[in-house]
Formats: C-alpha cells, sequence, structure tokens
C-alpha cells in the first residue's frame, strides 16, 4: 500500500497530496513551521493540534525524532525492545542484540541513556525503530541536533539500514535530503513540489558533484 | 558547618538575653534550662516522642499510599479528574487544625485520630504532586510509546508513573515535613500521650522548660524524618537514571 495524506490545513498549508512509495526512503523537505511534521504526525496517527481537512491512509508505524526520547530509566537493550516490553510480549534477547551490534553500540546493553552521547542516543532510537519492524517508518528531523561529522555518519547508517523499507523522513537540511533521498519533496507556503533526486543508490557520497548540485538546487527551491 | 555556627550564635544570644533581662522561666525559659529539662524529663520525654513517631510514620505511609492511589485514578479516569482535582484544591484550603476535635470525637482517643491528621495532612501535596507529573508525560517518549501500540494501562505504568517519580519524591518531602505537625495537633487536641500531649499539660502547669524541650524533639523528630526519607528517595532516583 501507498501511505498518503491529502486534505489541508487551514492557516498551515493549502490542500496537498503526500504519497509514499513503498520501499523508499521520502525525504520531505521544507522550512521550520510549513507543517512538515503536521503531515508525519497525521501518518504516525498522533495528535496534531490543528484541524485537518482531508484523509490519511496509513500502515502501522515506527517513529523516530529529533528528541530521541528514550526512557532515562530503561538501559540500552530494554529501550531498544521497548515496543514488546510496552505491549506486553515477550523480549527477543538475540534480536535485540543484532540491533544494538548493527547500531554500532555493542558492549553497551546495560548503559543508561544518561551515559551516552547524544550521537549514541541516536543509535539507540534508530535501533529501537528497526526493533518495531514496521510497514512504515517515520522520521522526523532525527539527526537535526547533532554535529555535521555525526549527522553524516549517523545518517548513512540510517539510510543502509532502512534500505527497502517505505520510509517518510522530515528534515531541513537540503544536504540531507541530496544524500539520503530516494524520492525529495519540498514543502513551502505555496504548496508540496517533487524534485528530481540525484542519480544512484542512497546514502550517496556528500560531496559528490551530483549531491552538491542538487543540495544547490533544493536550497534555492527553500528560498524561494 | 556555617548552620552549626548560625546555631551557637542565636543559642548564645537567647541565653544572654534571658540572664540580662532576668525574664521569670515561665515566660521564657534559657536555653541550658531547656537542655537541663530535656534530661529531667527524659522518661516522659522518650516514649512520647516514640509513639509521635510512630503514628507520623503510620499516618505518612497510609497518606502516601492513598495519595498515589488517588492520583492514579484520577490519571486513568479523565472524569474523576475533572471532578476530583478540583476537591483537592478545595481541601488545601480547610485548616486541618479545626478538623482535629471532630477526628478525637468521630475516632476516639486512641491512636486513630493522629494518625488520621498526618493522612489528611500527607494526602494532597502527594496526590496533588503524583497527578501532575501524570498528566504531563515528557512528549517525545509519549510520541514513541503511542505509535507502538500501548494501551493507556500500559502507558500509565510504563511511561507515565516511573517519569513522574521526581515529582511525587517532591510530593513525599513536602509530606514528610508537614506530617509531625499533624499528629502534633492531633494529641494537643485529644490525647493523653505523645509530644503534643506533654506540651499542652507542660503549658498548663507552666513548665515553659518542658514545653520547649517538648518542641526541640519534635523538630529534631521532623528533621531526621526528612533526612531519611530526602536521602532515601534521592538515592531510588539515581538508581532509576533521574
Amino acid at each position: 500500500m501507498r501511505p498518503m495524506v491529502s486534505g489541508q490545513v487551514p492557516g498551515l498549508f493549502g490542500p496537498l497530496e503526500l504519497v509514499l512509495e513503498p520501499g523508499r526512503l521520502t525525504c520531505l523537505l521544507g522550512a521550520s513551521g510549513v507543517g512538515k511534521s503536521t503531515l508525519l504526525r497525521l501518518l504516525a496517527g498522533l495528535p496534531t493540534g490543528v484541524e485537518f481537512r482531508g484523509r490519511v491512509e496509513t500502515a502501522p508505524s515506527a517513529l523516530m525524532g529529533q528528541d530521541a526520547g528514550l526512557f532515562p530509566w530503561l538501559s540500552v537493550a530494554q529501550n531498544v525492545g521497548l515496543g514488546a516490553r510496552l505491549r506486553g510480549e515477550p523480549a527477543d534477547g538475540t534480536q535485540i542484540r543484532a540491533l544494538v551490534a548493527a547500531v554500532g553500540l555493542a558492549g553497551l546493553e546495560d548503559r543508561l541513556p544518561a551515559q551516552l552521547s547524544g550521537g549514541q542516543r541516536q543509535r539507540v532510537a534508530l535501533a529501537r525503530t528497526l526493533a518495531e519492524d514496521r510497514p512504515l517508518v517515520l522520521l522526523d528531523e532525527p539527526f537535526s541536533a547533532l554535529d555535521v561529522a555525526l549527522r553524516l555518519q549517523i545518517g548513512e547508517m540510517a539510510a543502509r539500514l532502512l534500505a527497502g523499507r517505505t520510509v517518510l523522513m522530515v528534515t531541513h537540511d537540503p544536504a540531507e535530503a541530496a544524500r539520503l533521498g530516494d524520492r525529495i519533496l519540498v514543502l513551502t507556503p505555496a504548496g508540496l513540489a517533487g524534485h528530481p533526486a540525484p542519480p544512484g543508490p542512497v546514502p550517496r557520497r556528500h560531496d559528490a558533484p551530483e549531491v552538491l548540485a542538487a543540495q544547490a538546487a533544493l536550497t534555492r527551491q527553500l528560498l524561494a | 558547618m556555617r548552620a552549626l555556627l548560625t546555631l551557637a550564635v542565636a543559642l548564645l544570644s537567647w541565653e544572654a538575653l534571658v540572664r540580662l533581662t532576668g525574664l521569670p522561666p515561665y515566660l521564657l525559659p534559657s536555653p541550658l534550662s531547656v537542655a537541663a529539662a530535656l534530661w529531667t524529663h527524659r522518661a516522659e520525654l522518650a516514649p512520647a516522642a516514640l509513639l509521635t513517631g510512630w503514628e507520623t510514620l503510620v499516618g505518612l505511609a497510609l497518606g502516601a499510599a492513598l495519595g498515589v492511589a488517588a492520583a492514579v485514578a484520577m490519571a486513568l479516569s479523565p472524569r474523576l479528574g475533572r471532578t476530583l482535582g478540583p476537591v483537592l484544591i478545595v481541601s488545601q484550603t480547610i485548616p486541618v487544625f479545626a478538623l482535629a476535635p471532630i477526628l478525637t470525637l468521630w475516632l476516639g482517643f486512641g491512636m486513630a485520630p493522629k494518625v488520621a491528621m498526618v493522612v489528611l495532612i500527607v494526602f494532597v501535596p502527594v496526590a496533588q504532586a503524583l497527578y501532575d507529573g501524570l498528566m504531563a508525560p515528557p512528549p517525545a517518549q509519549l510520541d514513541v510509546v503511542r505509535t507502538m501500540g500501548a494501551g493507556s494501562w500500559a502507558e500509565l505504568r510504563h511511561l507515565r508513573f516511573p517519569a513522574a517519580l521526581p515529582r511525587l519524591a517532591s510530593g513525599l518531602r513536602l509530606g514528610a515535613i508537614y506530617a509531625p505537625v499533624g499528629a502534633v495537633i492531633g494529641e494537643w487536641v485529644g490525647g493523653a500521650r505523645g509530644l503534643g500531649a506533654v506540651m499542652i499539660h507542660a503549658n498548663g502547669r507552666m513548665k515553659t522548660d518542658l514545653m520547649f524541650a517538648a518542641l526541640f524533639v519534635v523538630v529534631a523528630l521532623s528533621l531526621a524524618l526528612y533526612t531519611a526519607i530526602d536521602r532515601s528517595l534521592t538515592r531510588l532516583l539515581r538508581a532509576r537514571g533521574f
């Protein structure tokens, strides 16, 4: 199925249609306050605090935000297995260890979030998102609080680990969209517009000429 | 260290004031005579302190348990929250002192009315603090929990309640400070035993030094209780990653 939002929020955005391609990573790029997160929250089935008029077709989703949203009283492993814990299902220790290793945190399973760096916390959130194994993955500016090097590194890791899944990634960073988006959509007060993604599979090199060109074009589109 | 110094200066000025003005001991006893009273009346004060301490602990435990139960019930049922929330506020405006005689009338002269006073005093701050915490879970975690398809009970148990523990701890600390006062008021009004009763009798017999000695024991008891609760709460919270 194609998760989609079709409708408008008076005062925020006019009539628009956001459709996600199955198995692809769609980057939704836009300035702060244009309603990117509102669209994502509509797909997540979360309260938006605004009046949406329209239709949402979505699937069970896994969410990762700018704030990792880890539980400070749970260990890394317990945070990764949070979904099972909440639903009263037995934790799958093997899967959890594999995911913690996949995000490069092997050996830190018993740490508490307070003992981790910001980048490590986002990695735990990524592992938790993967552990949910939902048909739709929603990323709400997941790396925007990280420094440039970490943003590149963890963004690449996320794109690789999420390959083949239906993903919506909201970002305000044109470089991130150019590197990580199979598809790129730009949301401005004028509406939602598609933008051709640079060639090649994601994650793309941050300094590839086509990526840099796309980044410049996207920035122009945001400034227009 | 600075606190000890302040205390020493205060005691010295008090002693000097009494000696210089020649105030009679039934108006203001000197610190030395209070200390002497503490020692001579130890056979009376010690069991009284034990009783008051016991009433305080039982009342604190009961009041905290009731407060937690009320807050959780209010968080689970929005209708109950809307109904009971204002009642909590109104109940705080009632001077509990005024209730002591009627509690004695209802519950007799034993331990029950004193414990009930403590419960009344402890219940509201605990319930209010925990309820506020339960209603304000951290937003990022709440979003994650909701997309994971947790029911409202799992949401409460795994997120709202643990996240509200620091608020609950604040409520308990407040409760621990006020709790001994509740027990003393109860003993004042309707009791033959306990520190409150010792104070009332000492006042009636113009034994102001004994009154002050009992007051000193109340303060020491309250401070000990508060420190013990504060330390164990801090340790518990730290162990949970706060």
